[in-house]
């Protein structure tokens, strides 16, 4: 006999519940696709069902309370909002000569997104009209799900319906960047969901940013999800700029599947919410890739940030950095945890994996937690993690030189967070990233 | 005129006294050396005048062309007019050299209310002052004194001290570590600084750099006081005879 474990649902647990219900009773899903990506949803509400939202004794989600933080649900935006508010948003942050796809409250808004005048081989459709179309791509979707409890995603997925898809041919090069611009404008808490998809083909090339901003002082709900396969040969940049407003909650979900001779670079800028977090899950299938995965927090007040990733080394000759600069004023709480996978087949792996945290705050507080998980005998793996305030010696050196305290400091923040920003290929975008940065830092110090 | 006054100067780290009422006086257009044994204090007196957070100072007073130095934060010392070339100049990864001697240019005139350089204009006059101590574009990009050699470092310090035009200069051991070219250029740099209105406190154990940097006046610095002051043959005579005989200081 098995024993089921059915816990005490929260209020906010069992409001999800009932408005998931709801939505997959309402919203029948249409065309070819409509079968598997049925299954889809209901086996994560099904997980949802029998899981709730994750809590501490969860271990990957340990330091970062989701049954805690997520007190008051709230059911998805469905209708297209006023846009002239999220232009508000965007002006301060511009990517030059990037393609934007503008999702505001969670919903794509196809009129106010650059979608005219493809390159050739790139495609971008409608979660919506991709599913009824019963584009390829979609038949992947779903398929990147861990085999873990991921409450956040499973949540994601239950409620699948707002997205896009992209997808980018065999042999296509897309220099110009593609930015997923996604907005909260709306002066009540709402939630935000939309699951995307990044389908590269044979040895194509994209680079794409999603960015999140949103309203200051709104306790709303973001839950954004994207899947990216990434085809034999081809070289796929990904730029992440989470800039949410200060009371919102932001759950992150980047998977990706890396074939071979792949070229992967992805790099996440975080500042945004009053809580975030964002689960990374990679995977070789292809052998000879090259993994670069990297990002920078900086947080200040009472803010909360986790980075948690699974890097799965399931095949040979696959190299993966990673790099992650925390940086924590006042009372934040950062944490990162970070495991890698060599599977016993995956010989000659090459995995280096680095969190680094620079604590400001007396009261600041970082949790890192790398992992390796070595299966294989013929491999070179490290990783590394330190925490620490800034070095007294460097500051007085550039004070004896006439620069004052706090421009001293944001000198020193600004080296330590440019190790991890150098690696952002596309020189406009690691301009932008570190005038993000510095602005941060300005702001910090006014 | 003065422009360094230090009276009764008494300082410790921790629970070391280690500056025990020393008495300095460096007037304009001169050039004093001190010299002095390993543990004399002679690079404690140069953390604690340019402000370094680890010492205390328990009594006494330094003035910086009548200025009090001591009442000041290191960034105000050096926009004062107080420049400290390290002994050992660390590393700064992640910070252009260019950048930081642009800050630091910029942040000492703001601090004097004159008016901040433009690019072109810092970069013409970084340009020429380089090219004298033998500082190459390169490492002018490069973060400041990563991968640079000993010699490299020293000079990176004498640039920094061209650029900013202080009132006091402090070197400290200026000449460890560096070869007889080295310290050549080294020299050169500074000599090139001697000025009416300037002043220079070189601190060194050996007589050698005191054969490029000729001083005016020579101290001997034992157990945090300055023991004996001379003309320049000073230096000549502890070259010889060495600092044996301030070993054995009953007091």
């Amino acid at each position: 006999m098995t024993i089921h474990n059915q816990p005490v649902r929260t209020a906010a647990e069992d409001q999800l519940l009932a408005s998931l219900e709801a939505r997959v009773a309402q919203d029948a899903l249409s065309g070819p696709l409509a079968a598997r990506l049925g299954e889809v949803r209901e086996a994560a509400l099904a997980a949802f069902r029998e899981n709730g939202l994750p809590h501490r004794r969860v271990e990957e989600w340990k330091y970062t309370d989701l049954r805690a933080l997520l007190r008051e649900a709230h059911a998805p935006v469905t209708q297209i909002s006023d846009a002239a508010a999220a232009e508000g948003h965007l002006r301060a942050v511009t990517f030059p000569g990037a393609r934007r796809i503008l999702f505001v409250n969670g919903v794509l808004d196809r009129q106010h997104s650059d979608l005219v005048g493809l390159e050739p081989g790139l495609s971008v459709m409608p979660l919506g009209s991709a599913i009824a179309k019963g584009h390829g791509a979609v038949e992947k979707l779903g398929t990147l799900a861990p085999q873990r409890n991921d409450g956040a995603l499973a949540l994601n997925t239950a409620f699948l319906g707002e997205g896009v898809v992209i997808h980018v041919a065999d042999g296509a090069k897309i220099a110009r960047p593609l930015h997923i611009a996604h907005v909260f404008t709306l002066d009540d808490a709402a939630a935000a969901y939309s699951r995307s998809l990044l389908d590269v083909g044979v040895g194509a090339g994209v680079t794409l940013i999603e960015s999140f901003q949103g309203r200051d002082g709104v306790s709303y709900q973001a839950n954004a999800a994207i899947e990216v396969f990434a085809g034999d040969e081809s070289h796929v940049d990904y730029v992440r700029l989470q800039e949410e407003g200060d009371k919102a909650l932001h759950l992150g979900t980047f998977m990706a599947e890396i074939g071979r001779d792949v070229r992967f670079h992805t790099f996440g800028l975080t500042s945004g919410a009053q809580a975030a977090r964002l689960s990374v899950y990679g995977r070789f299938s292809g052998t000879h890739s090259q993994v670069g995965l990297r990002g920078v927090t900086l947080l200040k007040g009472r803010q909360h940030a986790d980075v948690t990733l699974l890097l799965d080394h399931a095949v040979a000759h696959c190299e993966s950095r990673e790099l992650f600069k925390t940086v924590l004023a006042d009372e934040s709480h950062g944490v990162f945890q970070g495991k890698i996978v060599v599977r016993p087949d995956a010989q000659k792996t090459d995995g280096r994996m680095m969190s680094q945290a620079l604590l400001l705050g007396e009261t600041a507080e970082m949790d890192n937690k790398p992992e390796l998980e070595i299966f294989a005998d013929d491999v070179q793996c490290g990783h590394g993690a330190t925490a620490g305030d800034l070095d007294e010696d460097l500051l007085f050196y550039l004070k004896a030189r006439g620069i004052p305290a706090k421009e001293a400091e944001a000198m020193l923040i600004q080296a330590f967070v440019g190790e991890a920003l150098e690696f952002v290929e596309n020189d406009d975008l690691r301009d932008s990233l570190i005038a993000r940065a510095e602005a941060w830092l300005k702001k910090r110090a006014a | 005129m003065a422009l360094l006054e230090i009276k009764n100067l008494h300082a410790r780290i921790d629970d070391n006294e280690i500056l025990k009422g020393l008495n300095l006086t460096v007037n304009a257009g001169e050039v004093h050396a001190i010299m002095g044994p390993n543990g004399s204090g002679k690079s404690t007196l140069s953390y604690v005048l340019a402000g370094k957070p680890d010492y205390e100072v328990t009594a006494g007073e330094a003035l910086l062309d009548g200025l009090d130095l001591l009442d000041m934060a290191p960034e105000e010392r050096a926009s004062a007019g107080l420049f400290l070339a390290f002994q050992y100049p660390i590393e700064i990864p992640g910070v252009a050299t260019m950048t930081f001697l642009r800050t630091a240019l910029n942040a000492q005139r703001k601090a004097r209310g004159e008016e901040e350089l433009s690019t072109p204009e810092f970069l013409r006059l970084v340009k020429e002052k380089a090219g004298h101590l033998g500082i190459s574009q390169e490492m002018l990009r490069r973060g400041v004194n990563v991968g640079f050699s000993g010699g490299e470092k020293k000079r990176n310090e004498i640039l920094q001290m061209t650029l900013l035009q202080p009132k006091v200069c402090i070197l400290d051991e200026t000449d460890s570590g560096l070869d007889i070219d080295a310290l050549k250029v080294v020299s050169e740099g500074v000599n090139a600084l001697r000025s009416p209105e300037r002043g220079m406190v070189v601190i060194t154990h050996y007589q050698r750099l005191l054969d490029h940097i000729v001083p005016d006046v020579v101290h001997v610095m034992h157990k945090g006081r300055i023991v004996r002051t001379g003309g320049k043959e000073l230096a000549h005579e502890l070259e010889a005879s060495g600092y044996a005989g301030y070993g054995q200081d009953a007091a």
